[in-house]
């Protein structure tokens, strides 16, 4: 067991599904001798070389596009986009191919690719280096989205994604990029990418969120233990599938259940746990399901932004406003 | 333009067009009547498609009708590994790669998107959104180059990729990302657009100021105008920029320049945006009359072949038409089945609710 940051434990699953199959490469804007904007892919061209870690030409379509058929070819690309607010160029890409190839060939052939997103704000940064767009790639059938909060989680998922047959959408906390962990490199002890965690157990709130929100989240439970309150904390981890059973089998013991997450709230995936928790737990919810979200706006210059982000004091509000029903 | 032969079917024999000719010099007389069968064919089988969506049996169709020595002449310049990326016309390239026609029908009579195995005759499924399958195409080609296929001397190995759009579609972002991200990677890929002159309704200007082919040459390679009505132009020009990327020498971009004779679709109208005069015009560059009058002229075929294959079409429409006839429509759950490879929660559930809510139909009546 050692403590490392996401950011290093990625690089150290990059390293290690490249050493494991030679097939795995490296595509995206600046990942060679720079190592990423944010130094994920760190040394890697240097110890696979320029054929293995490619720094693409500046076209976040054409990084996409090639990437499916260098996938099509026998390839795992795993794609860097460099911002969240980068990935619309390649929208077209990933929602009208990547997505849809598979049914489309009736599952004559499939596309294992992975597309890192640093993703969400809170690093003062200068607009589209801030958004959280992870609702529209859940929401489009044939991709999976994983949205992960810390360094085993960063380690071990990064690697299921690129042995996974379907094609991830891969969301990294670009906030949380140097957060510290714990991470034992020998043995796995994350569950499977698909199911949600229970990060912290609690009696009487249930609160599901993902990616930079989860630290967040379990502060607040920190902070609501001192008042009394026990907050359970599930880190959702994957956005598609959505793990409804750990969420609906904490809210029938809890009867109460917040979401949080950064992205505006409308259509968001707060709402879609709302719904479907509502549907399974009915008769267990004491209070409405409370989303705390950003709100229905672009997101705003960095000056204010902490007034468009959930912090540790909205969490509490809400988890307040569901105990008082 | 690189022409081999007259609209009337005589043999050219510019200078500078030497080099092609060398190349349709060594097709041998078989090969040539082959050709002609293909070009015969896949019109026939374009005719059919075309009446079955009339009667109601395709939901729309895409003709190719004009455009057959372009993609048989290119069809035919392709070896067994390499991999060809169509647009939604294709149609004559497919019959080159040995995709049965049958294949092409489902997607338009809405009984799957595509759904044959891309991987069977290297020929990828057809992309309808304009310009997106350059992308694939060049990123297979740099999987082509970090393979090694390329340049080892083994024709069995080297391996070139082909992409094809239309005029159109070289207005389109991808089109030029492609071309970069092929010149950056010297990517084993030529791109083949076929100039049939309108997108829809805009002509050419609306797409471009220069000459397409003129294009190519700020993205660092060479770009080619071939008259697309002449298939052993076609052929020769395909073969010589396949060879060149099998050799490791890099993309190159080819413009077919060509005729779309029909609507765009079955949906569209073209008497709205264009004169019958051009299309008149173009009537006499047929390419298919154009090159029987040459295998006739030089005597590599006799009436009593083209009676022959004129039999072979029509058999080839009546499988076309039964095969599509008796085509079935797929159960309802198929559009639960290839979403992905591996098992996905809330899909499985939908799935079963969507049997269970079918059968709580049955024997309702």
């Amino acid at each position: 067991m050692a403590t490392t940051t996401i950011a290093k434990a990625l690089n150290a699953g990059l390293r290690r599904a490249m050493e494991a199959d030679p097939k795995v490469i490296l595509c995206g804007e600046d990942i060679g001798k720079l190592g990423g904007v944010f130094r994920v892919t760190e040394g890697l061209q240097k110890d696979f070389g320029e054929e293995r870690v490619m720094d693409s030409p500046l076209a976040e379509s054409g990084i996409v596009g090639t990437a499916i058929g260098m996938a099509l070819r026998g390839y795992r690309p795993v794609v860097e986009i460099q911002f969240d607010g980068f990935v619309y160029p390649a929208f077209d890409h990933i929602v009208s191919q990547v997505a849809k190839m598979r049914s489309r060939a009736l599952g004559h052939v499939q596309l294992p690719m992975v597309i890192r997103i640093p993703v969400g704000g809170g690093i003062g940064a200068v607009e589209h280096h801030s958004e959280s767009n992870e609702a529209y790639f859940a929401h489009t059938a044939g991709l999976r989205v994983v949205a992960i909060s810390n360094p085993a989680d960063a380690y071990w998922l990064i690697q299921e994604a690129i042995a996974a047959d379907d094609p991830v959408v891969f969301y990294e906390p670009k906030r949380r990029y140097w957060d510290k962990g714990e991470l034992d490199e020998t043995h796995r002890g994350v569950p499977p990418m698909s199911q949600a965690s229970v990060v912290r157990t609690g009696s009487d709130v249930t609160v599901a969120c993902y990616g930079p929100m989860v630290k967040t989240c379990l502060q607040a439970a920190q902070a609501a233990a001192e008042e009394g309150t026990s907050l359970e904390v599930i880190d959702l981890r994957s956005l598609s599938p959505l793990d409804l059973d750990t969420v609906a089998a904490s809210v029938e013991r809890t009867g109460r259940l917040v979401t949080v997450h950064e992205a505006s709230g409308f259509l968001g995936i707060g709402a879609e746990v709302a719904a479907q928790v509502q549907q399974r737990c009915f008769y267990s919810l004491e209070a409405p399901v409370i989303r705390v979200t950003g709100y229905d706006v672009p997101y705003p210059p960095s000056r204010i932004e902490e007034d468009f982000l959930p912090d540790l004091d909205r969490v509490l509000d809400a988890v307040d406003r569901s105990l008082a029903y | 333009m690189i022409q081999l032969l007259t609209p009337e079917g005589q043999r050219m024999h510019r200078r500078e067009d030497q080099q092609y000719a060398d190349i349709a010099a060594e097709l041998s007389d078989e090969d040539l009547r082959g050709m002609y069968r293909d070009l015969v064919l896949i019109r026939r089988i374009d005719a059919e498609a075309n009446a079955l969506q009339r009667q109601g049996e395709l939901g729309i169709w895409v003709s190719l009708l004009g455009q057959e020595a372009a993609q048989v002449g290119c069809g035919r310049a392709l070896r067994p590994q390499d991999y060809a990326f169509p647009t939604y016309r294709e149609h004559g390239v497919a019959w080159c790669r040995g995709v049965d026609p049958l294949n092409l029908l489902g997607l338009f009579r809405g009984v799957n998107h595509g759904g044959w195995d891309p991987n069977e005759k290297n020929f990828h499924l057809y992309t309808i959104v304009i310009g997106a399958q350059a992308l694939h195409a060049t990123g297979y080609a740099m999987g082509v180059n970090l393979d090694g296929a390329v340049a080892t001397g083994d024709p069995e190995r080297d391996t070139a990729v082909i992409a094809f759009f239309g005029d159109g579609a070289t207005s389109q972002g991808d089109v030029n990302e492609s071309f970069v991200f092929a010149a950056v990677h010297n990517a084993p890929v030529v791109f083949f657009c076929q100039n049939n002159q309108w997108a829809i309704s805009e002509p050419n200007d609306r797409q471009t100021r220069i000459p397409l082919y003129q294009r190519a040459r700020g993205f660092g390679f060479p770009g080619l105008r071939v008259d697309g009505n002449d298939v052993l132009a076609s052929y020769a020009v395909s073969k010589a920029m396949l060879d060149r990327a099998r050799d490791g020498q890099g993309p190159s971009f080819i413009e077919a320049f060509t005729y779309r004779m029909a609507a765009h679709t079955t949906s569209d109208d073209p008497s709205k945006y264009r004169v019958s005069a051009e299309v008149e015009t173009w009537k006499l560059r047929d390419p298919i009359l154009r090159f029987k009058a040459y295998l006739a002229h030089e005597g590599k075929a006799d009436a009593a072949y083209f009676a022959t294959i004129d039999a072979e079409a029509d058999e080839m429409a009546t499988y076309v038409r039964s095969g599509c006839l008796s085509m079935p429509d797929p159960p309802g759950t198929l559009m639960f089945d290839h979403v992905y490879a591996e098992p996905h929660a809330q899909l499985a559930a939908q799935r079963a609710e969507f049997v269970a809510y079918q059968a709580g139909f049955e024997g309702a009546h």
